[in-house]
């Protein structure tokens, strides 16, 4: 008894002279969540922006037909249509959830007024009316005390708080369509799961046909009934989630399955139980102080964490944000100092390293757009470290030739060394910047969520190219993320981090096999399953932590 | 509303000002003992007699060591004493409070005509940036801000006063003794003051508000069909609200120092003028004193500006 | 097995679009252009004034005084019979040589400034911050003036008053960019391989901060322009008998509606100088901004 609640067909986009979105057509229906994947340039929000009339990109241009049928009303035409339209359909027929829950909400208004707003427009309710529907809106998406929070401004709540915030915002009025467009990019894999769970519980009581676009294809498989692959413009797939899981018709689409990571129950790289210890960290303590306008405050970053890198293996370093990880790298390459605690590799403490020893660390670090200076070329960039530390045989022809071979070793058509950063693609600059850390001749190589900004095509090949490299060159990795599957991947032993504390700390076969701590269950459990549809089947609940421990 | 973060936060702010205030002392301090030369003889010029000189040196405090005579004007400073005028003998304190109501009723004429002008016109700008009606305002407002004040001043003298004969071009009349004679006599030298600070404004205005408009939350208000008037008043103007008000701050206290040349052309007897003429006799106590008041009035005016952030920005309210 | 090429030019967003070149961009403006050549004009004038000048800067003919603007005299002559033309050239180029000094010393000591203070943060910056507060808290006329009366009125208290008020907004801006560019990746990885302090801020930190400063430049060659134009108006800035703007306009103050001529040329002649630089300064911002940048490509693509 699905009624089509939005209807789009031969969807024609263009920004200025380029053609961004090409002949698109789906539908969704009453109670069913169509899922849009694709990496990005793939067009993906552009196409529903357009097709809900949300676009408003200068110069945009939309031809088609996007035809939105409210239950109990008339269909209305949104391509093409008038403002006065448009904004009588946006919050009341269609409700809108971005990606940022920090940046969506006003931050000098109340949450509850920002859900009221809608109704005072759409349903003419009083600003006490709406204040109340506010606080049933803020129960009904699971945030505790809603009496207490409907008048919280957006900065006193946490950041999946405030995307629950969103989401009540959007469904205020019960609209008969929801646009997710990235809602659980920005949050942690926890809170990730808790909201997938929450549309889907709400979309199974109100019947809202919901389209959620997303880069993951793990998580849409868990969300969407129908899933869309986009791929530059162009629709790539179209099927029923399980048959895309099942049988993907495209090329592409099998691709971007086999790119996504996954937990198996048998991967992971060999054990190396005998490797000789290199780097032995023994205590560590950072504390920060940041200025607030009220202020200084002080943030306990890491308490006490203890570990050992053995040569030539990884050590994954796993925590949602706050965790620490990163100040434990920026700690062991001198970028932060810390309160106390040793790093001793090679019989020196690299804690209290001087800059000219510090060669024996490199770092890669998460942002490809901003891990080199955009006025540098690649050879500039990768012959910094040669000429710094003296490497490469000495002389100006001698470093040419090492960085021709480094750039090789990545992968990468030595050509390019002219090249500027603005010339090269993301997953190309991540190249040069392993290419830059393995021109230090480094013992230890520390990845800081070094894929996480990469498409998963991209993605999956650089962790392929990692994984080579230790192999030939035995390197010894430090790596740190957030993404699980990933970390099975790659490591051989994992320590988990929440609030700047060891969690746990053991071998990456026994952690995937029995995690003990109940922390690191939670964490294994929000990594989407490989089988499509294991959440909405309501098995979420057995995994999914308690509301009020958030 | 929780009174300890603002507290706080003012506390903070008001003690961040007193280290710079003593800075600004310590420059003001300095002025006197930078000059090559004798500022005392200096300032008799012609009228130089031993005994004149002997006493107004003892009466300036010069003939003590550096630190005591700091410490003293400080001292002093504080409690309102600001030494005596080379020129004339008088207290300085007297003379700038005397010349102080001039000076501030044409900032604030000045300041009103700048706000009515730059807050729809940085609005307007901005909300239709890259369309016509953008480059027309940023082309103006750039004009505003590259003329003359003086020329400006002149220019308006010529058209105003001396061809159409509908405004005076010099002399003051107290608001408090005549209104409307006020308001006659300040409609020129206000302008003036005014279209230039305008200027300035919008561009910083236009600046802010296009910040604000494309911060996610409008996407998040349109996306739920708000009319547009409340899209532009309740989301983004009023975020844009704190920028604006620091730059009103600011531009406030620029005019109180910037009103010099204006109170010259047309001979408006306030703080600038009389700064203008102790420069030329070289009458150093009444500089300081006139530098001195300026600054801690700019000070003031940023610590009320914080003050009011405080109250209007719930992220300090309750942080 | 390389990588696969950048992303084709169909399609949209990201930094992986091919760039337009800076110049290129800089250039499209009509504005910006305009400016360019109405500077150049007036800045090649001003160097060839000795040559190209008609008359002597003091050449008093008393005769021919209060004219108005003939083929014989373009700006006509003042109460005294001198060119205005003549008088008006040699007046920019004094004006053109104060901005040009004053603000050289600007950006070289605030720009300096700047970069300690935000490189080395800690103390350092505390400190160097303070000062510029305190620099901040001064209107910069008022502060002028102050100088002024400090030491006598003349060309070289006029330059270095003018350069001393300009400072903080230096050292502000540059603090500001250099402490952009030091939380940087691409600046973190060059610490923690060991770069020596002086490479990675010859290298990465200076040329990246250019921007803004090149915005600063050109907007305070406009500001300087106009303080030394109010300085010498009220007599405190360069001395007769060499000719100023602003002492210009000084002396056409009792003949404003006598000679026209003698308010609007020197005052035009200011306006317009600023108003270049300023429009010149607004072309800068828009293409080395890149958040401006991004807006004006943009907007090219319509």
């Amino acid at each position: 008894m699905s009624e089509t609640v939005l209807a789009v067909s031969g969807l024609h986009v263009d920004i200025g002279r380029r053609s961004i979105v090409r002949d698109l057509a789906f539908e969704v229906a009453r109670d069913q969540t169509l899922g849009i994947v694709g990496e990005s340039g793939s067009g993906k929000t552009m196409s529903v922006l357009a097709a809900t009339g949300l676009i408003d990109a200068p110069g945009s241009r939309v031809s088609g037909s996007s035809l939105l049928r409210p239950p109990g009303a008339d269909p209305v035409q949104l391509v093409g249509a008038d403002r006065r339209t448009l904004r009588r359909v946006h919050g009341d027929a269609v409700g809108f959830v971005f990606q940022d829950p920090s940046t969506s909400l006003n931050p000098l208004l109340t949450v509850g007024r920002q859900i009221g707003e809608s109704l005072e427009i759409h349903r003419g309710l009083t600003r006490r009316q709406a204040r109340a529907r506010a606080i049933e809106m803020l129960d009904a998406v699971g945030l505790p005390d809603p009496a207490r929070r409907v008048d919280a401004y957006p900065h006193q709540l946490s950041g999946g708080q405030r995307q629950r915030a969103m989401i009540a915002v959007a469904l205020a009025c019960d609209p008969a369509l929801l646009v997710a467009d990235e809602p659980t990019t920005a949050l942690d894999v926890t809170t990730q799961a808790q909201i997938v769970e929450l549309v889907n519980a709400l979309q199974r009581r109100k019947g809202t046909a919901v389209v959620w676009i997303s880069h993951d294809l793990g998580l849409i498989g868990q969300v969407a009934d129908d899933v869309l692959v986009m791929r530059a413009g162009e629709t790539v797939d179209r099927q029923p989630v399980v048959d895309v899981f099942a049988h993907p018709a495209h090329g592409y689409t099998r691709d971007l399955l086999a790119a996504r990571p996954r937990l198996r129950a048998d991967g992971g790289p060999p054990a190396a139980p005998d490797a000789p210890a290199l780097l032995e960290v023994d205590g560590l303590d950072v504390v920060f102080s940041l200025s607030t306008p009220t202020g200084r405050v002080a943030v306990h970053a890491v308490d006490d964490v203890s570990f050992t890198v053995r040569r030539g293996t990884t050590l994954a370093l796993v925590g949602e944000s706050g965790s620490g990880k990163s100040t434990i790298a920026n700690a062991l390459t001198g970028l932060v100092r810390p309160r106390a605690g040793t790093a001793v590799l090679d019989g020196r403490d690299v804690l209290r390293a001087r800059r000219r020893d510090r060669r024996q660390i490199a770092m890669v670090f998460q942002d490809p757009f901003a891990s080199i200076d955009p006025r540098c070329s690649v050879e500039e960039a990768i012959d910094e470290p040669l000429r710094v530390h003296r490497l490469g045989g000495g002389g100006r022809a001698a470093r040419r030739t090492r960085i021709g071979e480094l750039l090789e070793a990545v992968e990468l058509d030595p050509a390019l060394r002219t090249r500027y950063p603005h010339e090269l693609s993301g997953g190309q600059r991540q190249r040069v910047s392993i290419a830059r850390a393995l021109a230090l001749e480094p013992e230890l190589v520390i990845l800081d969520e070094a894929t996480a900004s990469l498409d998963v095509s991209i993605q999956a090949r650089v962790l392929a190219l990692l994984r080579r490299l230790q192999g030939e060159l035995g390197l010894t990795y430090l790596f740190i993320a957030h993404d699980l599957a990933i970390v099975q991947e790659m490591s051989h032993e994992v320590l988990v981090l929440q609030g700047g504390r060891t969690v746990e700390y053991e071998p990456a076969a026994e952690l995937f096999r029995s995690p003990q701590d109940p922390y690191t269950q939670r964490l294994l459990s929000a990594v989407p399953p490989t089988e499509p549809g294991q959440w909405s089947r309501g098995r979420a609940a057995e995994y999914i932590a308690p509301r009020d421990a958030m | 509303m929780r009174a300890v973060p603002v507290l706080k936060f003012v506390g903070l702010r008001l003690l961040s000002s007193a280290v710079v205030l003593l800075g600004v002392l310590i420059v003001v301090f300095a002025i006197v003992h930078l000059v090559p030369g004798d500022p005392v003889r200096l300032a008799l010029g012609t009228r130089f007699t031993q005994e004149a000189y002997d006493a107004l040196r003892a009466a300036s405090g010069l003939d003590r060591p550096l630190p005591e005579q700091f410490a003293s004007y400080v001292w002093s400073a504080l409690g309102g004493d600001l030494g005596v005028s080379f020129r004339s003998g008088q207290p300085v304190t007297g003379i700038l409070l005397d010349r102080l109501p001039a000076t501030l009723s044409l900032a604030v004429a000045g300041i009103v005509i700048a706000l009515v002008l730059s807050i729809p016109a940085g609005m307007w700008s901005a909300l239709h940036e890259g369309r016509v009606s953008d480059v027309i305002v940023r082309i103006s407002s750039q004009a505003g801000v590259s003329v003359p004040d003086f020329w400006l001043g002149m220019l308006l003298i010529t058209l105003f006063s001396l061809t159409l004969g509908w405004l005076p071009s010099s002399g003051y009349v107290a608001f408090g003794t005549d209104p409307v004679g006020w308001l006659r006599q300040v409609a020129l030298p206000g302008l003036t003051v005014g279209l230039v600070a305008g200027a300035i404004m919008t561009r910083y205005i236009r600046s802010a508000v296009l910040d604000v408009a494309t911060m996610g939350f409008v996407r998040t208000a349109n996306s739920k069909g708000l009319p547009r008037r409340i899209v532009t008043f309740r989301h983004i103007m009023r975020n844009a609200l704190v920028p604006i008000l620091t730059i009103a701050g600011i531009q406030l206290a620029t005019i109180l120092g910037g009103v010099i040349v204006v109170e010259v052309v047309f001979a408006w007897p306030g703080l600038g003028r009389l700064t203008y003429d102790a420069v030329a006799a070289r009458d150093y106590p009444l500089i300081q004193g006139a530098v001195l008041l300026v600054a801690v009035m700019f000070l003031l005016v940023n610590v009320i500006v914080d003050v009011l952030y405080a109250v209007v920005d719930p992220r300090i309210r309750l942080a | 097995m390389s990588e696969q090429q950048p992303l084709a030019p169909t399609l949209p967003l990201g930094d992986d679009r091919p760039r337009l070149a800076s110049w290129r961009l800089f250039l499209s403006n009509g504005l910006t252009v305009a400016s360019l050549c109405v500077l150049v004009t007036v800045v090649a004038s001003a160097l060839l004034a000795p040559w190209i000048a008609p008359y002597g800067v003091n050449a008093v003919d008393v005769a021919q005084q209060l004219q108005p603007p003939s083929a014989a005299h373009w700006f006509g002559t003042d109460d005294l019979g001198r060119d205005l033309f003549t008088r008006v050239l040699f007046a920019a180029r004094t004006s053109l040589l104060v901005a040009a000094i004053s603000v050289a010393f600007a950006l070289v000591v605030g720009g300096v400034l700047g970069i300690v203070a935000g490189y080395a943060g800690g103390i350092l910056d505390t400190l160097v911050m303070r000062i510029v507060d305190v620099m901040f808290a001064f209107p910069v006329l008022l502060l002028a003036l102050a100088i002024v009366a400090i030491f006598q009125p003349g060309l070289w208290t006029t330059i270095f008053a003018i350069g001393i008020v300009y400072t903080p907004i230096f050292a502000r801006i540059t603090r500001a960019s250099t402490l952009t560019v030091r939380t940087t990746p691409f600046v973190q990885v060059s610490q923690t391989m060991g770069t020596p302090v002086a490479s990675i801020l010859a290298r990465h930190v200076l040329p990246n901060i250019t921007g803004p400063l090149i915005v600063q430049t050109s907007l305070s060659l406009a500001f300087a322009i106009l303080s030394e134009a109010a300085l010498s108006f009220l007599g405190l800035g360069i001395q007769p008998p060499s000719p100023s703007l602003g002492g210009l306009l000084f002396n056409a103050q009792g003949f404003l509606t006598l000679a026209w001529w003698m308010s609007i040329f020197p005052g035009v002649v200011i306006f317009v100088t600023a108003l270049a630089f300023n429009l010149l300064g607004d072309g800068f911002r828009d293409v080395l901004d890149p958040r401006q940048r991004t807006i004006i490509e943009a907007r090219r693509t319509r």
